[in-house]
């Protein structure tokens, strides 16, 4: 168990944050740049000294400033990935591989090291130096390791950020499974909440020093607390002022008009948030007929295909977005321009004060 | 060849070179010939059998011997103890750092006689700290010692400015890697800094090599001039060049070929760093 508690400026940032990550288990951080994330993962492993705080893992005091306690972070010994790897540039990489590897007879070091590589597909790079690396190659290296050292705790500093999408996407896999199979406490750093939701068993979502919402991927999308998070995990936020309709339900009217409906009780400034692949898309002009209670005109703006699917930007006047298969969208010959009427559930819909 | 064509070429050919540039060229020749002159001279004023065999001359041979050796156990002390001191500069923030900085590249700029009588009146009989080497039994004046004392002072600020940037290209992240990896602070430094920085390290000790083995004031007027003891090469040059000038000229020669070399290694140095990044 890894448990952290701090309060500290950094910079712009006033940092508060407590969080407390089981052994086996992965907390992403996530975030917009500037949030104060790294600084977390730098007061774990003992780079960065709180003002105030308690760092403990596996039943060890780290820091505690209050009783004077500060280990250095060679006495810490966290696994720490950066975001720029920062595998030493005058060591071929076995040999950074093998600096992590403390305790181990000179003589065994190259093949262990070299066992470590292996683990991540690279030891035919293992005499190579890292400025001829790819990025992801230079990701597998700092991982190797990271692990040398037998690390007490992981710490990855967006670990895929650097790394193009095509590689992006295997490292990710490779990085879950490395995550499954870990018995250390883990936390990952991330602005992209899709990977958050992929590498971390819990997501804590971190805002300006403080976390704002902590769960579940699936529990943060489903129910974002604020605004600022659904708009992290990609759903659709629209700005209204809300009020109680004599159904029950309660209505917003939407900043730059139109008006949508909720079942969940609030009044005042709000944000809306629904999911993009809540949203349906109609011909413009169709009359209402289904169980949709929520209906906007709409103008298409972009159609972007991912993957299997197509996200087609909307404004209505407030910008939108909806999912759908790609030939729905070729049905609806929906391009730039194109008027449509955009239609979801109540029940779809959350409401958040703002 | 249209007529539109030819008078395109023609207008291109037609440029007559400026004047500007003619004069550039013109400044890069006169200083280039100005600044070669004497360094070509030494070696073509006499025949290189003749060099060679002035250098045989037992007072040429002593001069040499007491420069290798005074500059080489400078060079070591510098490394020694500038070394740590230019990493602390580059690696901390802390009050008065600036001022520290300035203070140490003070001897670059020091007139050599001012640097003579600053260490006379610091470390000489009756200087500063006169009484306290003469209790513990140190003789600096007049002393081989005096010389290595005199070759540090003008020296150390050229290792000292080469080795804080060295240092400061060094990446701060990978001192936090290596502190994470379970490397204490002087394993750190020992096992990535240092040999990260090396290139640029070798290059500071290379300059200040090359300006101890020039040096001439300072060691004069704080160790004097005496064959043997504290007689080095460029002192010993002065000393014959009105009596036994190809003497003179042999010395020289083999001073412009060392400090060509640690030129030269610089440079190399100095790309291999680059190379590195």
């Amino acid at each position: 168990m890894l448990s952290l508690a701090c309060e500290t400026r950094v910079g712009a940032v006033a940092l508060a944050v407590e969080l407390e990550v089981p052994a086996g288990g992965c907390l992403a951080l996530a975030g917009p740049s500037g949030a104060g994330k790294t600084s977390v993962l730098r007061i774990v492993a003992g780079l960065l000294r709180p003002e105030r705080g308690r760092v403990a893992c596996a039943g060890e005091t780290w820091l505690d400033t209050a009783a004077g306690v500060d280990a250095a972070p060679e006495r810490r010994r966290c696994g720490y990935v950066f975001q720029d790897y920062a595998l030493f540039g005058h060591l071929s990489a076995w040999r950074n591989v093998a600096y992590g590897l403390r305790g181990v007879p000179r003589a065994r070091r190259r093949a262990d090291a070299l066992a470590l590589l292996e683990r991540f597909g690279v030891e035919r790079l293992a005499d190579a130096r890292p400025a001829t690396l790819s990025g992801g190659e230079r990701q597998r290296v700092a991982l190797a390791r990271a692990l040398a050292a037998r690390p007490r705790a992981l710490l990855l500093d967006e670990p895929l950020a650097a790394l193009d999408v095509r590689s992006a996407a295997s490292a990710a896999r490779e990085l879950g499974a490395l995550l499954r199979d870990l018995d250390v406490p883990a936390i990952l750093v991330t602005h992209d909440f899709a990977q958050a939701a992929l590498l971390g068993d819990r997501v804590a979502v971190l805002d300006a020093g403080r976390i704002v919402q902590q769960g579940g991927a699936a529990e943060l999308a489903a129910a974002p607390a604020s605004a600022f998070v659904a708009d992290l995990t990609g759903a659709v936020v629209l700005r209204g002022r809300a009020q109680a309709g004599p159904d029950g339900l309660t209505r917003v009217a939407l900043d730059g008009g139109g008006e949508v409906v909720a079942l969940a009780p609030a009044r005042g400034a709000v944000a809306v948030s629904v999911h993009p692949w809540e949203i349906a898309l109609e011909p413009a002009g169709t009359p209402p007929t289904g169980s949709a209670r929520n209906r906007l005109d709409v103008e298409v703006v972009s159609v972007t295909e991912i993957g299997n699917r197509v996200r087609v930007g909307l404004a209505a006047p407030q910008p939108l977005a909806a999912e759908l298969t790609g030939a729905s969208a070729a049905q609806l010959g929906l391009a730039p321009g194109v008027r449509a009427v955009a239609s979801w559930k109540a029940a779809a819909t959350r409401v958040m004060p703002r | 060849m249209s007529a539109r064509a030819a008078a395109v070429v023609r207008g291109r050919a037609g440029r007559r070179p400026g004047w500007f540039p003619a004069l550039l060229v013109l400044a890069l020749t006169v200083t280039l010939t100005f600044l070669t002159l004497p360094v070509v001279a030494i070696f073509v004023h006499r025949s290189p059998g003749e060099l060679i065999g002035k250098l045989g001359d037992p007072a040429t041979q002593d001069a040499l011997r007491l420069s290798l050796e005074t500059t080489t156990i400078a060079v070591a002390l510098i490394a020694l103890v500038g070394t740590p001191a230019a990493y602390l500069l580059a690696t901390r923030a802390f009050r008065g750092r600036a001022l520290v900085v300035t203070l140490l590249e003070l001897p670059l700029v020091l007139p050599p006689a001012v640097a003579g009588i600053g260490l006379l009146a610091a470390l000489g009989p009756e200087g500063l700290l006169g009484g306290v080497l003469r209790d513990t039994g140190i003789q600096l004046v007049l002393q081989t010692a005096g010389v290595v004392v005199a070759l540090i002072f003008v020296a150390a600020p050229f290792h000292l400015r080469a080795a804080q940037s060295a240092f400061g290209a060094v990446d701060p992240r990978w001192r936090e890697a290596s502190r994470t990896l379970g490397a204490g602070e002087a394993r750190t430094f020992a096992r990535v800094v240092v040999p990260a920085a090396a290139p640029g390290l070798m290059a500071g000790l290379a300059l200040a090599w090359g300006r101890a083995l020039g040096e001439f004031g300072a060691t004069l007027m704080f160790a004097g001039s005496f064959r043997g003891v504290t007689q080095t090469a460029p002192l010993a040059i002065y000393a014959d060049f009105a009596s036994d000038f190809d003497g003179a000229l042999a010395l020289s020669a083999v001073l412009v070929a060392v400090a060509g070399a640690l030129l030269l290694s610089t440079k190399l140095l100095a790309r291999d760093a680059l190379a590195r990044v």
